[in-house]
């Protein structure tokens, strides 16, 4: 995920933590599937320190493992701040696995509208999961939820929009 | 299809009665044909969202199933009864006390308060007003507009007058709600409100939904979809 370094330097920024507390405040705040894995954490913290965007700011030793306190620097402060001054690149979702679909479908004489129909009940199922989870969520929840089901609604459009021009497609696709 | 023989589980799906199910409806206006072939079956307790283009027969086949409107052909059992054949006073009968109804538009009366709007339909069915108004203020709490009772609907937001309309249609606690678009003139924040709330409230009282809408967020509020294209559903099994 490109965006675990940048939130690793920006949770360091609120205070010098370890890696375990670390992991905890991510999940808390961002995770939306599963939590991170101890794996992944100390793969990026590794970079980071690699690249001289955190420190190593204090080593406890005690009965257990060692456990190290991060904290960022300034080149890491610096990098998480233009990180969010840039804009993301809007994707512009010009390669549709459905769209093929519905063009093969057409070119082979199958059902194309079934597909469509399929892939609607499919994407409904979707959105009602995410509705279920915002009811129950908090704030942020429901703020993520949101942004997927506008995502969704928008293929659905597609979807309609497409139903309703098969016949036109299907004329096209024959033609070439 | 495969038939179900009878020695399997009585509770599997296939053999349970549907609460309301409307089998192979035809409705033309003219010449226009709204519904060629529209079936649809639910379940007591079902939230069921009926989608489609604008113009596909939505609204036609909501007023078929709610005998509001008797289609050409077809049938439509409600709890033992026909609504395609049944006479008026019955289906009128059936509309004021086991069914429930919520649309887009003007379906407040202007001259009442809101709370007494809120009672008309139980003061329709003979409740005195006292009880009436004591259970419309108890919906209006629960719906988020209890501080509105006094007021006019002329006097309220469009999202407390979709509440307030939103409470009507619940106050008799109705076994199906037939809503149209319900969020239709909302902004998403309102109408998600309404939603919320009206699908709550018909879960918590088992009373079904049948709700109308192109817009896919607001049908993920459902159990399941229904699409109408043309006045087409597809088929379902039951009718003869
Ligand atoms: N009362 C009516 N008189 C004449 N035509 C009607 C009437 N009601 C609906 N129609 C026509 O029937 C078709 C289906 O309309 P409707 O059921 O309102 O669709 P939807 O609710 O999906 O937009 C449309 O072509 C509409 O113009
Ligand atoms: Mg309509």
């Amino acid at each position: 995920m490109s965006s675990l370094g940048p939130a690793f330097l920006g949770l360091l920024e609120t205070r010098p933590q370890h890696g375990y507390d670390l992991k905890r405040a991510y999940d808390e705040h961002f995770a939306t599937k599963s939590p991170l894995a101890y794996g992944q954490v100390y793969a990026t913290l590794s970079r980071l320190l690699k690249n001289g965007l955190v420190e190593v700011a204090a080593t406890e030793t005690g009965s257990g493992p060692e456990r190290k306190r991060y904290a960022v620097t300034d080149a890491g402060v610096t990098d998480v701040e233009q990180w969010l001054g840039r804009p993301e690149s809007p994707e512009p979702y010009l390669q549709s696995t459905l769209y093929t679909k519905v063009v093969l479908a057409l070119l082979t004489g199958r059902p194309a509208e079934e597909i469509l129909d399929v892939q609607r009940a499919e994407h409904l199922q979707q959105m009602r999961a995410l509705t279920r989870r915002k009811a129950d969520g908090d704030l942020g929840d429901q703020l993520i939820c949101d942004h997927a089901l506008f995502h969704l609604e928008a293929d659905l459009r597609w979807l309609d929009l497409t139903a309703a021009r098969l016949d036109e497609l299907s004329g096209e696709v024959r033609d070439r | 299809m495969t038939r179900p023989t009878p020695s399997t589980d009585p509770a599997t799906p296939e053999q349970r009665t549907p609460l309301l199910a409307a089998y192979g409806l035809r409705k033309s206006f003219g010449l226009t044909q709204a519904l060629s072939t529209a079936s649809l079956s639910m379940e007591e307790g079902e939230i069921v969202a009926l989608m489609g283009p604008s113009g596909s027969g939505k609204s036609t086949f909501l007023h078929c199933l709610a005998g509001v409107v008797r289609p050409d052909a077809g049938r439509v059992d409600y709890a033992g009864t026909d609504l395609a054949r049944a006479p008026d006073a019955r289906l009128s009968a059936l509309r004021r006390t086991e069914f429930g109804f919520l649309f887009q538009f003007g379906q407040l009366v202007p001259e009442l308060s809101c709370l007494e709007n809120v009672a008309l339909p139980l003061r329709l069915n003979g409740r005195r007003r006292r009880t009436a108004e004591r259970e419309a203020a108890r919906l209006m709490e629960r719906l988020d507009v209890g501080d509105v009772a006094r007021k006019r609907p002329g006097e309220c937001s469009g999202g407390q007058g979709q509440r307030v309309a939103a409470a009507r249609a619940l106050v008799t606690r109705p076994r199906v709600i037939f809503a149209d678009e319900p969020t239709g003139s909302l902004d998403s924040l309102n109408g998600e409100k309404v939603l919320r709330l009206l699908t709550d409230t018909a879960r918590e009282s088992g009373a079904s939904v049948l709700l109308v809408t192109h817009e896919p967020r607001v049908a993920a509020y459902s159990d399941r979809e229904v699409v109408v294209r043309d006045g087409r559903t597809p088929e379902i099994g039951g009718g003869r």
